[in-house]
C-alpha cells in the first residue's frame, strides 16, 4: 500500500491546525490554490474514477502544477462509488482540506447525495453526473456540469438514426437505473418525434449475473440502442454477438456504450458500431490533438470520457482562475467566472447555459480501426447542442423528469 | 482499571465539540451512529447466537419511511420517527417469523435475502422511492425548537440518543431476559427442557434488535439528509457484521469499537491510503489470528496479562 | 415457441454455471461446516487469470488454463486454510470475518493488477460459431458449458462415492468425532477438501469467463449466487447443489423474462419459500 505524498504533506501540514481553528481563510496569493477531485477509485466505478484522476493530474503536471499564476494542489477523495461515502469525503474536502472547489463526482447518486451540502457550504463545483434535474428542475447556483445529460447525446443521434440512417424500428436496452431511464427516454422522444418507433424498451438490473435470458427477449427491428454504463453493455454485446443477433440488427450507442475505456478490451466485433458522445480520443482540434496522444504515451490507452471529462474540467477552470487573476478566494466570482466561460477545450468550445450546463458539440462517431486499435472516428459533428436540444426549454422543464414511463413509450410491441 | 476506561471514553465523547473542526465532529457523529446499528446488530449476533447478513433492512426502512412521509407527505418529524419506528419494528417481527424458521447458515441466508428484496423494491419502486436517484433535500427535526442543523448540535442530539440507546440495551442484555437469551445461544435443549421457549425468546430478541436498528436508522438518514438503496445493500450489513466480530460480539462495548474500526479505516484512512479496502482485509486477518474474540476482549486480556492476573 | 426453446437453453447454461460456481462451495460447507466468504473472490481470481493468460500466450486452450488456474487458486487456498482458518475451528464468527477480509484483499488485489476495467475471457476459437437448432442460433459454448457441469458432477459424485478418499469425506461429514476416533486425519482431509473446492472455484471462473467477462465486483455478484444454490438444495448435498442449481437457472430465466418487475426478487424467492417450508433445504439432512 503506498501512502499518497500529496495528501500527507497536505493533511498531515493542515490537520493539527484544522482541528483547532477550523475555518482561517488568507485571501493570500503565496497559499495554493486548493481543488479537490471527488472520483470513485474503488468500487464498480472504478474504471471510471482511476481515468478521472489520471486525466486531472496529467493536465496538471503539464502546466507545472501552476494555474493563473499561482500553484495549485490536488486532494483526490476515493467516493467508492457509495453515496454515504461521497458525502463524508466531499464533507473531508470543504471541512478539513479546505478546498476551494470541487471536481466531480461522476455517478448521479453520488452528486445528489452531497448537492444540497455544497449549495450550503457554497462551494463551487465542476460536476460530470449525467443526472438531468440537477441542471433542469432542481439547479444550484453552484453547481456546473461540462459534459452532459443523461439524453443529451442521444438527441442528435436519434435524429441522424432517422434522416441519415433510415431505420425505423429500434430497440432500446439500458441499466435500470435512472441514467439509464433518462437517456433511452431522450432517444425515444427525438426518434420518435421525427417518425421512428421504439418497439421495445429492455431495462436489465443492475446485478445481472448473464445477459443471455435478456439477449433471448430483444424483438427483430433496425438497430438496438444501447444506454448502458461501464461494464455491463459491454457484457451484453458480447453476449449478443454470440447468439447471431449482430447479424440481424444493427447497434447504436449512447456515450458511455462504447467509450474508448471499453473499446480497449474488445475486439474486431466492435467495428463498425456507431455511438454519439461530447468527447472522442480522435478529435481534430488543437488541443486534443496534443492531448490524446500525450495520454496514450503515458498511459498506454486512449482517453475517454472520464479522462476527457477532468481534462476539460481543468481546462475551463484554468480559463476562470484567468479571468479573475487567480483570485479563488472570492467564490462567487469564481462562479461567475466558470458560467460566463467560453473555454475552448479539448472537446471544442463549450459554454454554460442559465442552468449550469454545458452545450457544445456532440458528436457521431463510429468504430474503426487506425494504428492497429479500436478507435471511436468521428463521422458527423452536431454544434451547439444544449441539454433541451430544439425544445422549448419552458414546456420541457414543465413536463416531469424522464424516467422509465415517461415520456409514455406508445409503440411498443407486445 | 474500570475508572480509567470510562473517563477515557467519556472524555473523548465529549471534548469533540469543544476542540475538534467541523469535520471531526461529524466524523465522531457518524461514528456514533455506526455504533448503535452495531449495537443492535450484536444483541443478535454475539448475545443471541444468531448471525444476521441482513440488518441493514430496519436502517434503510426507517431511514425511507422517514424520509418520504417528511418530505412528501408532510409529516412532522415526531410522527414521522413514530411510524418509521413503528412500522420497522413490526416489519422485523414479520421477518423474524420466517427467518427462525432457519438456524445457522439458513438463517444468515433468508436475512440477507429478505434485504435484497428490499433493496430491490427500493430501486424498482422508484415512483415511490425515487430510484437509484434517492430522496434528497430532507431536513433534521428540531426537538423542542432546537436545531439540529450544525455539526456541533447534530453530535449532542446523536450522543444524547446513542446514551439512552446503549443503556437500554444493556439493560436487557444485562437482565433476566437476557439471561434466559444466552442460555438459548449456548443451549438450546436444555433451556426448553427447563421450560424456556427457545423460539419466543429469540422473535424477541430479533424484534428488539430491529428496533433499535431502526433508531439507527433515523439517526442516519437525518445526519446525511439523503437516503438511497444503497444503505440496504448487503455490503451495508456486511460492514456492520464485521464490525461487530472484529469489535468482539460477546461483549457490551466490542461492537462500538469494531463499527469505529471499519468507518475511520473506510472514511478517513481511505484519504491517505489507496488500498484502504486491502487494509481492511489485513486488519480482520490480524485481529482474528491475534485477537479471535474480538479487539475489547483481546484487550481486556492484554490488560489482564500485564497486572499479572493470568496465572 | 423459439422462445421457450431459447429461454429453456438459457436456462440449462444458467444452471451448469451456477453448480461449477457452487459445487466448490457446497464440498467444502458439507464437510467442513464452514462458510467459504471468499468464494466469490477465488472464483474472481480465476477469472482474471484466465483472461490475462489466454490474451496473452496464443498458444493456450482454455482447458489447460482452467486446470491450471485451479492449481493456482487451490494452493492460494489451502495456505489460507494452513495458517489462518484452521486455528478457527471452534469460532464461526471468526471464520466469517476471516473470510470476508480474505475476499477484500483479494478483490483490491485484483483492482491493483488488472486496473478497474472489465476484460474479455475469449471464447475458444473451435467453439466461436454458433450451433444451428430449428432454425435458430445458440451459442455452442454456453452447451459445452452444459456438458461440463455433469463432467463435473459425475467427476465429484465418482469421487466421493467410490474412492477412499471420498469415504474419508463422507465419514467426516457424517460424525466428525467418529471418524478421528477411527484414525480418519481429519485435519489433513479438511485441507486436501478446501483446496479442491478452491480449486474448483478457480477453473470455474476461467470456464464462465466467456460468458461473465472478469470485472470489479465479480465476486459480489457471484457469491450471493453460490449461497442461494447451496441453501436451496440442502447443506452437504452434492446433489442438492446440482438440482439447486438448475432450479435457479430456470426459474431466474423464465422469470426475468416473462416478470420483469420482480427482476430482483427472482433470485431470493424460491430459496426463500423452500427454507420456510423445508429448512434443511431440498436434499439436506435435518440436523445437518
Amino acid at each position: 500500500m503506498s501512502i499518497s505524498r500529496r495528501q500527507f504533506v497536505g493533511v498531515a501540514g493542515a490537520g493539527i491546525a484544522s482541528m483547532a481553528a477550523p475555518n482561517l481563510v488568507f485571501a493570500d496569493n503565496s497559499e495554493p490554490i486548493r481543488v479537490g477531485l471527488l472520483a470513485a477509485k474503488t468500487g464498480p466505478l472504478a474504471s471510471g474514477g482511476i481515468d478521472m484522476d489520471l486525466a486531472l493530474t496529467m493536465f496538471l503536471k503539464e502546466r507545472d502544477n501552476r494555474l493563473a499564476g499561482r500553484k495549485v494542489e490536488l486532494i483526490v477523495a476515493d467516493t467508492a462509488g457509495v453515496p454515504a461515502t461521497a458525502r463524508t469525503k466531499a464533507q473531508e474536502l470543504v471541512e478539513k482540506n479546505n478546498v476551494h472547489c470541487i471536481i466531480g463526482p461522476l455517478a448521479a447518486f453520488e452528486a445528489l447525495a452531497i448537492a444540497d451540502y455544497l449549495t450550503e457550504k457554497e462551494m463551487p463545483t465542476l460536476g460530470v453526473a449525467a443526472a438531468e434535474d440537477m441542471t433542469q428542475r432542481h439547479p444550484s447556483p453552484w453547481f456546473v456540469r461540462l459534459t452532459s445529460t443523461s439524453a443529451q447525446c442521444a438527441y442528435p443521434l436519434a435524429e441522424y438514426s432517422v434522416k441519415e440512417l433510415k431505420y425505423k424500428k429500434i430497440v432500446t436496452i439500458a441499466d435500470d437505473f435512472a441514467y439509464g431511464h433518462e437517456m433511452c427516454a431522450g432517444f425515444q422522444r427525438v426518434f420518435e418525434d421525427n417518425g421512428g418507433k421504439i418497439i421495445q424498451k429492455i431495462f436489465t438490473p443492475l446485478a445481472t449475473p448473464d445477459y443471455g435470458s435478456y439477449v433471448a427477449q430483444v424483438k427483430s427491428a433496425d438497430a438496438i440502442f444501447l444506454g448502458t454504463a461501464g461494464s455491463n453493455g459491454f457484457r451484453f454485446l458480447r453476449q449478443f454477438i454470440e447468439y447471431g443477433l449482430k447479424d440481424k440488427m444493427a447497434v447504436i450507442g449512447g456515450m458511455t456504450a462504447l467509450d474508448e475505456s471499453v473499446l480497449r478490451n474488445m475486439g474486431d466485433e466492435a467495428l463498425g458500431i456507431l455511438t454519439t458522445s461530447w468527447y472522442s480520443a480522435e478529435l481534430d482540434n488543437p488541443l486534443n490533438k496534443a492531448f490524446a496522444p500525450a495520454f496514450r504515451k503515458q498511459f498506454k490507452y486512449d482517453p475517454g470520457y472520464y479522462a476527457g471529462s477532468t481534462y476539460v474540467s481543468g481546462e475551463v477552470l484554468e480559463a476562470a482562475l484567468k479571468t479573475i487573476k487567480g483570485n479563488v478566494e472570492d467564490k462567487k466570482a469564481l462562479m461567475a467566472a466558470i458560467r460566463g466561460s467560453n473555454a475552448d477545450t479539448i472537446r471544442g468550445v463549450i459554454k454554460f447555459d442559465e442552468f449550469g450546463n454545458a452545450i457544445g458539440n456532440v458528436y457521431i462517431r463510429k468504430v474503426t480501426k487506425s494504428d492497429g486499435r479500436l478507435v471511436n472516428s468521428v463521422i458527423q459533428t452536431y454544434p451547439d447542442v444544449s441539454q433541451f436540444w430544439t425544445y422549448d426549454k419552458t414546456a420541457f422543464l414543465k413536463n416531469p423528469v424522464y424516467s422509465r414511463d415517461y415520456p409514455p413509450a406508445k409503440n411498443l410491441e407486445p | 482499571m474500570k475508572w480509567i476506561a470510562a473517563v477515557l471514553i467519556g472524555g473523548s465523547l465529549l471534548l469533540p465539540p469543544f476542540f475538534a473542526g467541523d469535520f471531526y465532529i461529524n466524523l465522531a457523529s457518524q461514528i456514533l451512529i455506526a455504533a448503535i446499528f452495531a449495537l443492535s446488530l450484536n444483541l443478535l449476533v454475539g448475545f443471541g447466537g444468531m448471525t444476521s447478513l441482513g440488518h441493514a433492512s430496519y436502517l434503510g426502512v426507517a431511514a425511507y419511511i422517514s424520509a418520504l412521509l417528511t418530505s412528501r407527505y408532510g409529516f412532522d418529524h415526531g410522527a414521522a420517527a413514530l411510524i418509521s419506528i413503528l412500522g420497522t419494528t413490526a416489519m422485523a417481527a414479520f421477518f423474524g417469523v420466517i427467518a427462525l424458521r432457519a438456524s445457522g447458515l439458513g438463517f444468515l441466508m433468508i436475512t440477507l435475502a429478505l434485504s435484497q428484496v428490499l433493496w430491490g423494491l427500493a430501486y424498482r419502486m422508484s415512483n415511490v422511492t425515487n430510484g437509484d436517484n434517492g430522496i434528497t433535500g430532507l431536513t433534521r427535526p428540531a426537538p423542542f425548537g432546537f436545531s439540529l442543523e450544525s455539526p456541533v448540535a447534530f453530535y449532542w442530539f446523536v450522543l444524547i440518543v446513542s446514551t439512552i440507546a446503549f443503556l437500554m440495551m444493556t439493560t436487557f442484555v444485562t437482565s433476566a431476559f437476557g439471561s434466559s437469551l444466552k442460555g438459548v445461544r449456548d443451549q438450546p435443549r436444555r433451556m426448553a427442557a427447563l421450560g424456556f421457549n427457545p423460539w419466543l425468546i429469540r422473535w424477541i430478541t430479533f424484534v428488539y434488535a430491529g428496533l433499535w436498528g431502526a433508531v439507527a436508522g433515523l439517526l442516519y438518514v437525518y445526519y446525511h439528509k439523503y437516503i438511497h438503496p444503497s444503505s440496504l445493500s448487503t455490503t451495508s450489513s456486511a460492514e456492520a457484521l464485521l464490525g461487530v466480530i472484529a469489535g468482539g460480539s460477546g461483549t457490551l462495548g466490542g461492537p462500538a469499537v469494531g463499527a469505529a474500526l471499519v468507518l475511520l479505516l473506510k472514511n478517513y484512512a481511505s484519504a491517505y491510503i489507496e488500498r484502504w479496502n486491502m487494509l481492511l482485509g489485513l486488519v480482520f486477518l490480524f485481529i482474528v489470528l491475534v485477537m479471535p474474540a474480538g479487539i475489547v476482549p483481546g484487550f481486556s486480556r492484554l490488560m489482564a496479562g500485564l497486572r499479572g492476573e493470568n496465572r | 415457441m423459439q422462445f421457450w426453446i431459447i429461454q429453456g437453453l438459457n436456462s440449462l447454461s444458467l444452471g451448469g454455471l451456477l453448480f461449477l460456481l457452487s459445487s466448490g462451495f457446497s464440498l467444502i460447507f458439507g464437510l467442513m461446516r464452514l462458510a467459504n466468504l471468499t468464494h466469490g473472490a477465488f472464483f474472481m481470481l480465476g477469472t482474471y487469470l484466465a483472461a490475462t493468460a489466454l490474451r496473452s500466450f496464443d498458444g493456450l486452450n482454455i482447458w489447460t488454463t482452467a486446470i491450471g488456474a485451479g492449481f493456482v487458486v487451490a494452493a492460494l487456498g489451502g495456505l489460507f486454510e494452513r495458517l489462518v482458518l484452521t486455528r478457527l475451528k471452534a469460532n464461526p464468527l471468526g471464520q466469517v470475518l476471516v473470510t470476508l477480509g480474505m475476499s477484500f484483499i483479494i478483490s483490491d488485489a485484483c483492482l491493483m493488477i488488472w486496473g478497474g476495467d472489465s476484460i474479455p475471457v475469449p471464447t475458444p476459437q473451435n467453439l466461436q460459431t454458433p450451433t444451428r437448432l430449428f432454425g435458430f442460433v445458440f451459442p455452442t459454448y454456453r452447451l459445452v458449458l452444459v456438458g461440463l457441469a455433469v463432467l463435473v458432477a459425475v467427476s465429484l459424485y465418482f469421487l466421493i462415492e467410490c474412492t477412499r478418499l471420498g469415504a474419508m469425506i463422507r465419514a467426516g461429514v457424517d460424525d466428525r468425532q467418529m471418524a478421528r476416533a477411527v484414525g480418519i486425519p481429519v485435519s489433513r482431509l479438511f485441507t486436501i477438501v478446501f483446496c479442491l473446492g478452491t480449486g474448483i472455484a478457480g477453473a470455474a471462473g476461467v470456464l464462465g469467463g466467456p460468458i461473465l467477462s472478469a470485472y470489479p465486483g465479480l465476486d459480489a455478484d457471484m457469491l450471493p449466487l453460490a449461497l442461494i444454490v447451496v441453501i436451496l438444495g440442502g447443506i452437504g448435498s452434492l446433489l442438492g447443489a446440482f438440482v439447486g442449481s438448475f432450479v435457479i437457472g430456470f426459474i431466474y430465466t423464465f422469470g426475468t423474462a416473462l416478470f420483469p418487475e420482480l427482476a430482483y426478487i427472482i433470485l431470493f424467492l424460491p430459496m426463500i419459500v423452500v427454507i420456510a417450508f423445508r429448512p434443511q433445504g431440498l436434499f439436506g439432512r435435518v440436523g445437518a
